[in-house]
């Protein structure tokens, strides 16, 4: 790319200073719970109205399109938890389904007729994410001292073998037939408009809106995390682990609680889907399951939690929606090839397609973060390219352009160094863990690099 | 250079020598303590003996399969530090070509009696499946991983995660999602193919694939040690920088460890058809997880580690499914990788090299 055409991509990329998309751009920043809240709010209730319009009234009856919002969520939720651990630390989870499993099968042990308890639901969808978190630590502690790769192994095997424990283990799970009848919620009084009173199977509106309640919370929840100091310490992990350590960040601990934290948002949405399903079963957590919520990160866009979300449920409502509704459309035409297609059956394929271009052309993500973005696309930063390229002709308004990115990236260097510096106040000690060089049992033991290839 | 090389080689030499006298140790000890096992268990108590050569036969023909697996595993980490994710798929691409080449191209469903026309036809279908398998892996090696050579580390391992699911759904479009059988040449039921003995049969097919195996983990062992491609491979995982400097190209380099990678994974494709009948699209994912644990068991890197690796997961797999726990054997593989990444995590061969990722 030429350096003018670089910056003038640069350039239209910017928000228009003074317009109304920068004020409220302005206003987020300032108060992004609010906005947050707000944004849910008014995106709800978008696909709420959106739903009784024709292109997708056709498609489904509003019922289930609520029913189909409120399935969406799980996958939402899911997704939010894995772009912590994923996105914001760097760390590949490949068995994050197993801790849904256990969000899951807490709340059908709790209220079950299998088990004879019939707990309430709010209580208990603390309760699983908790054991959810639990079993989250006690796969991290041992394995994240490991290199990432391990890392990633280890968290396959955990995940295939999870669902296998559950399937096996039938005097505790019914093994393939799984626990059935397990009890719907009961939040608020009857009094209460629309979300009040038992949730009966018909009730989509009511799952609907718990929730958009849940999703709301775990996103302000999870952005007041990502701007806290864990999260600059997670991002500077997931930059470089050996310079965080250095600046004195905790990396065991600080990596065991982006595990911890992913765990318990999949706690939440195992308990949320075990309570609308009303049956958990083990093949509902295997590895496709892991896989899809990882596609749906990427492609969201690894590291922002908007963009996550949003491509979590694009992903799922073109998932469970237009690819059978697809199916009954091309089965409904005489064409014998193309009838014979089973448009569901290949939806892995596509995430398969989707991952690989995804990671080769565009690897930040549909809706990318800032950060990442400018990590990935340096060479096309104006200020770069004016640097570089001194023979360049550059407007005035140009390089003024050039010199605020420049000013911005100093900034934002000097906020990851302070970011850096603060995390280290944290740490106990310069010589403890994660002090300089590897910490303990990082890497000396693992025999990080492999070496050589040795007879 | 030939002053070091003559000074090493007779340490070597009996290093080999070593390894190989522990390694028969290890089987016999793995047969007494097979047959305490099945002894102890009242059902199996009265042929204990006979039952135990079965399952140390079943073991070496198992954990031969995850050792040609897992040296895929093994050169590609050495070289590139990938857990290529697609190696397993590569396998399982095999095991359907086998099945392609036996029983579409070459129309033999039926045993075959003679040991003549059987190791034809074997090696005819070694001699067409390797090389196929190989270049898949070159293929994916040159379009998915190495315009990622110099990304983030998290992307080559996610692009190799959607390069299985790609490999796994193309069979499943292929083949659908049952069995397909694999057609069984084998002489199984031939008295003259089999070991009687107390009432349990033992198939020579079991020593047939260990053959199999052993004589193609040889011939990479010599290749890797002996030539000048090999010392290039070697160099480039030792330091792939410098390897460049000393005039190696990298990209040839890595395009045959991929290759020798997949032709190996082929092989045990084509001995599963033979050993389990059957072939799945999702085979893959399975073999290769337990393969990969063989490798790191073995010290990743390692080439010898891998082959040790591998027989090990076999034999503990077959120990656990001779107790009456097949369906615990995944459960008790993962809980061996868990228990060698906490405990020691360079494997059993593997050296302790401090230097960071």
């Amino acid at each position: 790319m030429s350096a003018s055409a670089a910056v003038r991509r640069g350039g239209m990329n910017r928000l228009d200073p003074g317009g109304v998309r920068h004020r409220i751009a302005k206003f987020s920043d300032a108060h992004r719970s609010t906005s947050i809240v707000v944004g849910m709010v008014l995106f709800s209730a978008l696909i709420f109205v959106l739903a009784l319009v024709p292109p997708f009234s056709t498609f489904l009856n509003h019922q289930s399109w609520l029913n189909t919002f409120a399935s969406a969520g799980v996958l939402v939720l899911l997704a939010l938890g894995l772009n912590v651990v994923v996105g914001l630390a760097g760390l590949l989870d490949l068995g994050y389904a197993a801790f849904f499993a256990f969000g899951a099968y807490t709340y059908a042990f709790a209220a079950s007729p299998f088990s004879g308890n019939d707990f309430p639901f709010l209580p208990m969808l603390f309760v699983g994410a908790a054991v959810a978190a639990v079993f989250g630590v006690l796969l991290g502690a041992p394995t994240l001292r490991l290199r990432g790769d391990y890392l990633a192994i280890m968290t396959l095997g955990f995940g295939e073998i999870v669902p296998i424990v559950f399937l096996n283990a039938e005097p505790y799970t019914q093994g393939t037939n799984g626990i059935g009848g397990i009890s719907r919620p009961e939040i608020l009084p009857s009094w209460v408009p629309f979300i009040g009173g038992p949730f009966g199977a018909l009730d989509n509106l009511k799952y609907f809106l718990l929730m958009i309640v849940i999703l709301a919370v775990t996103m302000v929840l999870l952005y007041r995390l990502q701007d806290s100091r864990i999260g600059r310490a997670w991002t500077a992990i997931r930059e470089d682990e050996l310079a965080a350590a250095a600046s004195g960040v905790n990396t065991v601990t600080t990596k065991l609680l982006a595990f911890a934290i992913g765990a318990t948002t999949a706690g939440f949405a195992g308990v949320y889907s075990a309570s609308k399903i009303t049956i958990v079963s083990p093949n509902q957590f295997y590895f496709t399951v892991s896989f899809t919520v990882l596609a749906m990160v990427v492609l969201g866009g690894m590291g922002n939690i908007w963009g996550v979300a949003f491509g979590a449920f694009v992903i799922y409502i073109i998932q469970s929606v237009f690819l059978t509704y697809l199916n009954t459309f091309f089965q409904a035409l005489p064409i014998p090839i193309i009838s014979d297609i089973n448009f569901v059956q290949y939806q892995f394929l596509l995430y398969g397609v989707a991952l690989v271009l995804m990671m080769l052309l565009r690897p930040e993500g549909l809706f990318p973060s800032k950060r990442v973005q400018r990590v990935l696309h340096t060479p096309e930063d104006p200020s770069l390219v004016a640097a570089t390229a001194g023979t360049v002709d550059l407007t005035a308004e140009q390089e003024l352009e050039a010199e605020r990115l420049a000013a911005e990236r100093d900034l934002e260097t000097r906020e990851a160094l302070e970011a850096a510096g603060d995390a280290a106040e944290e740490a106990q000690g310069p010589y403890e863990e994660g002090a300089l060089g590897a910490p303990p049992g990082s890497d000396e033991e693992t025999g990080g690099h492999p070496g050589e290839l040795r007879r | 250079m030939t002053a070091i090389a003559s000074r090493a080689t007779p340490v070597r030499r009996s290093r080999g020598y070593m390894l190989v006298l522990l390694c028969l140790v290890g089987v016999v000890a793995y047969y007494f303590l097979l047959l305490i096992a099945l002894t102890l268990n009242p059902a199996t108590s009265n042929a204990a003996s006979a039952l135990a050569l079965q399952q140390v036969a079943n073991a070496l023909s198992i954990g031969a399969i995850y050792a040609l697996i897992a040296l895929g595993y093994t050169m590609v980490y050495g070289i590139i530090e990938l857990i290529n994710f697609a190696h397993g798929d590569v396998f399982m691409v095999g095991a359907f070509l086998s099945v392609v080449i036996l029983g579409g191209v070459l129309g033999q469903t039926s045993q075959i009696t003679d040991l003549i026309p059987l190791i034809l036809l074997l090696a005819v279908a070694l001699v067409f499946v390797m090389p196929l398998t190989g270049l898949l892996n070159v293929g994916i090696e040159r379009f998915f991983y190495r315009p990622l050579r110099n990304a983030p580390r998290l992307a080559p391992l996610i692009t190799a995660i959607g390069v299985s699911f790609i490999l796994q759904n193309v069979a499943l479009a292929v083949a659908g999602s049952g069995d397909r059988s694999s057609p069984q040449i084998f002489p199984l039921r031939d008295n003259a193919w089999r070991w009687e003995i107390g009432g349990i049969s033992i198939p020579f097919l079991s020593f047939f694939i260990f053959a199999v195996a052993m004589v193609l983990m040889v011939a990479l062992q010599q290749f890797v040690g002996r030539t000048r491609l090999g010392r290039a491979m070697r160099s480039t995982a030792q330091d792939r920088e410098a390897a460049a400097l000393m005039g190696v190209d990298l990209n040839q380099t890595i395009a045959l460890t991929f290759l020798l990678g997949g032709a190996l994974a082929g092989a045990a494709g084509v001995v599963w058809g033979l050993q389990f009948g059957y072939v799945r699209f999702d085979l893959g994912l399975n073999a290769g997880l337990k393969a990969f644990t063989a490798a790191v068991l073995g010290g990743i890197g390692n080439i010898t580690g891998a082959v040790l690796g591998g027989f090990m997961i076999g034999f503990i797999e077959v120990f656990a499914a001779s107790l009456g726990y097949t369906r615990w054997s995944h459960f008790v593989v993962f809980t061996v990788l868990a228990f060698v990444l906490v405990f020691r995590p360079a494997g059993i061969l593997g050296q302790q090299l401090g230097e960071r990722a």
